[in-house]
């Protein structure tokens, strides 16, 4: 039983091509940088509550990317990826969700982690991968997850996030749950081939899901004039019957309204969403990247004036409802905590070596076992070889 | 007891399986009203409705991708992939996803519902594309079972036990013995637990060890070898990933011999591993070397499929080598 939806309302007789431009795309801009508002612009929902909560986590995001930049710097951990110029796409979004709506994120979105309200001592126990981290230590830094925060965790594979989303948005749907799953991503994961897979199973199932692309101009040094030819990546979805939608990405007005009203659709009409939000990544790639090798510093600026942190903070003290002075003594205030947290965090020690062979299965097969007895005989040949083990082994 | 096909014998556990708990799942490319290109999913969306039992778009990594993510919700899915030999698009959702999920969350996520079937091997005229064994692409991947049937009961009980073990299973279906292999098989539930591999036939002389397809050519070289007076001990393994290691290294310690035969390549192939392992625990109990009759270092040729296939005779030759020896 074919079910085509080819239509043939306009015929024509002569070869007619579509070219992308002629669906225009718009953008919405809801908040300008000096804090005031777009005339005739659609406010979302916000009470001064939400509006200091997303406030505090993107004051606490800058504090904590700019010391573990510096700690990745001193050596005191292996990697690190900020997210400056991004915290209020991925912070504007989470707002808007059900404390239950999964979060299936790519690796820039420690600030929607955050809002769910992550502790600082746990982000830190996964830089330092120590016993502490729920992840056992055992992936790189940035690679959160946390199964009571609804925060699936991370992975490095690009984009393979995105039909798992569609799946779990299925699994939802079949348990009539009125949550849905937001899936992060940048538009450089876009180029995958998951992406095509998820967006058309996600169309075809019609699951609560809501895709959100941070297109932040760079995947790398790959500039985003390098990666796509059309449109960018919200028209791509409309041709596999999800709905699309971009919007300023450093304006959280204008994604806290776009997800809003995304979920919505996405929870009470079964209608995938996504939404492409216009951004930029104001810092490195990561701790390994230098981005003065492919890009200006003069492009950089222009960015940096369209500080998404800065255009939210104008806004909260035209409300009355923030002030500088607030603002210095809050900012310093997380600096300390951050600095705190990571010097208690750096003495905790790493899990034990047990932990290498747990969680591989639900229970340890043999083999298991034998390969992990034969390294606990090697480490105590060797103990001065092994220091983060050495001294913890179990006494047999 | 009622007499099933292998493809019957695997409708009915996925009919026992979807009928007990309303969390399985099953879906792929023609799955659906169709029932599968080989009929294995038969009748089963119409009596679990089209949420549970459906078609998927055309594409492999999204079946697995999806399959992933529904898992990790705490579904139980049963995804297809419509032949062995187009596993390899799902290949990073299955290696880099579905095997690490739990061990990378600190056991916070994990996708242990997940099941994969898929048919596998040759001897169906079906060329490069409809004739692989991609067994051990994946036998090297920390966190998946791999598990391979084969007869119907085998296969029933097998996949009842993979369906509801918490570990992403891949499950290779011996498709020249779909319609070809038939016996009894109960009409209940039962499983057949994963990690035991089966001793089908005792034996003193040499141990001969296969899985799926293979044990029924196996059967035949052990058949003409008893002719020649020679007792073989055969051992279905059943489960590659992880492997019964004590009930292999047993029978060699008694017989002192052990042939090892797959459809897959040599070089690479599973017999590789069992063979080295075997090697280093029973090495003063060996008295030949440990042969390999495995398929050719090639892709799966169409016209000289025959030639190609590690077959009853190839191996009869290599008992008798090791024997002699």
């Amino acid at each position: 039983m074919s079910n085509s939806k080819q239509s043939e309302a306009q015929v024509v007789h002569a070869p007619v091509f579509i070219s992308g431009d002629d669906l225009e795309t718009p953008t919405l801009k809801i908040l300008r940088q000096d804090g005031t508002t777009y005339e005739g612009a659609e406010l979302p929902e916000i009470d001064q509550a939400l509006a200091l909560k997303i406030y505090d986590t993107f004051l606490f995001i800058r504090a904590l990317d700019e010391r573990m930049v510096a700690a990745q710097r001193q050596g005191r951990i292996s990697f690190y990826m900020t997210e400056i110029g991004e915290e209020a796409a991925d912070i504007g979004s989470t707002a808007a969700l059900d404390p239950e709506d999964m979060i299936m994120a790519q690796y820039r979105e420690q600030g929607a982690l955050a809002f769910r309200g992550f502790p600082l001592e746990q982000f830190m126990h996964q830089l330092f991968s120590n016993e502490n981290d729920l992840g056992k230590g055992r992936q790189m830094p940035i690679h959160y997850g946390s199964n009571e925060l609804h925060y699936m965790t991370i992975s490095s594979p690009l984009a393979t996030q995105l039909p798992q989303a569609a799946g779990y948005a299925y699994g939802l749907k079949l348990e009539e749950k009125q949550n849905c799953v937001i899936c992060y991503f940048g538009e450089g994961a876009a180029s995958e081939g998951d992406f095509h897979a998820a967006i058309n199973m996600a169309g075809v199932y019609k699951v609560p899901a809501i895709y959100f692309c941070r297109n932040n101009g760079y995947a790398i040094s790959t500039p985003s004039s390098e990666q796509f030819a059309g449109d960018g990546i919200a028209p791509r979805a409309v041709a596999y019957g999800l709905k699309a939608i971009r919007v300023d990405g450093n304006d959280v007005l204008a994604v806290l309204k776009a997800t809003q009203e995304a979920r919505r659709l996405a929870v009470e009409e079964n209608q995938p969403v996504l939404i492409e939000a216009m951004t930029y990544r104001l810092g490195a790639h990561s701790t390994s990247d230098d981005p003065s090798g492919y890009r200006s510093k003069k492009e950089e600026e222009k960015w940096r004036e369209k500080d998404p942190v800065a255009r939210f903070k104008n806004w909260l003290i035209a409300q009355g409802w923030w002030s500088e002075e607030q603002d210095a003594a809050e900012m310093a205030q997380k600096r300390q905590n951050v600095l705190d947290a990571m010097k208690k965090a750096e003495t905790v020690p790493s899990p034990k070596v047990d932990e290498l062979i747990t969680d591989v299965y639900d229970v340890p097969p043999q083999h298991l076992q034998d390969q992990l007895d034969e390294l606990k005989a090697h480490i105590r040949q060797y103990p001065e070889a092994y220091p983060k083990t050495a001294g913890r082994l179990d006494d047999e | 007891m009622s007499n099933m096909n292998l493809l019957q014998a695997i409708n009915n556990a996925l009919d026992i399986a979807m009928g007990k708990d309303n969390k399985v799942v099953c879906f792929g490319e023609d799955v659906g009203h169709f029932g599968g290109v080989f009929r294995a999913t038969s009748h089963l969306q119409d009596k679990y409705g089209k949420s549970r039992c459906f078609n998927t778009p055309l594409t492999e990594q999204g079946i697995i991708g999806f399959a992933n993510g529904l898992a990790s919700g705490g579904h139980k899915p049963v995804a297809e992939i419509q032949f062995a030999d187009y596993i390899f698009p799902a290949f990073d959702q299955i290696v880099n996803e579905a095997a690490k999920f739990r061990y990378r969350s600190g056991d916070q996520f994990s996708v242990g519902g997940l099941t994969i079937r898929s048919p596998y091997g040759g001897g169906i005229h079906g060329g490069l594309y409809h004739s692989q064994s991609p067994e051990a692409y994946f036998t090297g991947t920390p966190g998946l079972k791999v598990v391979i049937p084969r007869n119907p009961y085998q296969a029933k009980g097998l996949l009842l036990a993979s369906i509801r073990d918490d570990n992403p299973v891949i499950f290779f279906e011996p498709k020249r013995l779909y319609r070809a292999s038939t016996g009894e098989v109960p009409e209940e539930d039962y499983e057949i637990e994963l990690g035991k591999a089966e001793v089908v036939q005792q034996g003193t002389d040499i141990t001969v060890l296969g899985w799926g397809a293979q044990m029924e050519v196996l059967e035949k070289a052990v058949e003409m070898a008893a002719k020649d007076g020679i007792s073989c001990e055969l051992i279905d393994l059943r489960t590659l990933l992880p492997w019964d290691v004590d009930t292999v290294a047993e029978s060699v310690k008694k017989t002192g011999r052990l042939l090892i035969s797959h459809e897959a390549p040599k070089t690479g192939g599973f017999a590789g591993e069992i063979a080295t392992e075997i090697q280093q625990k029973c090495f003063l109990y060996l008295e030949s070397p440990i042969e390999r009759v495995t398929g050719l270092d090639t892709p799966f040729p169409l016209a000289h499929d025959k030639e190609y296939m590690p077959d009853h005779l190839k191996n009869y030759e290599a008992i008798k080598r090791s024997v002699n020896f």
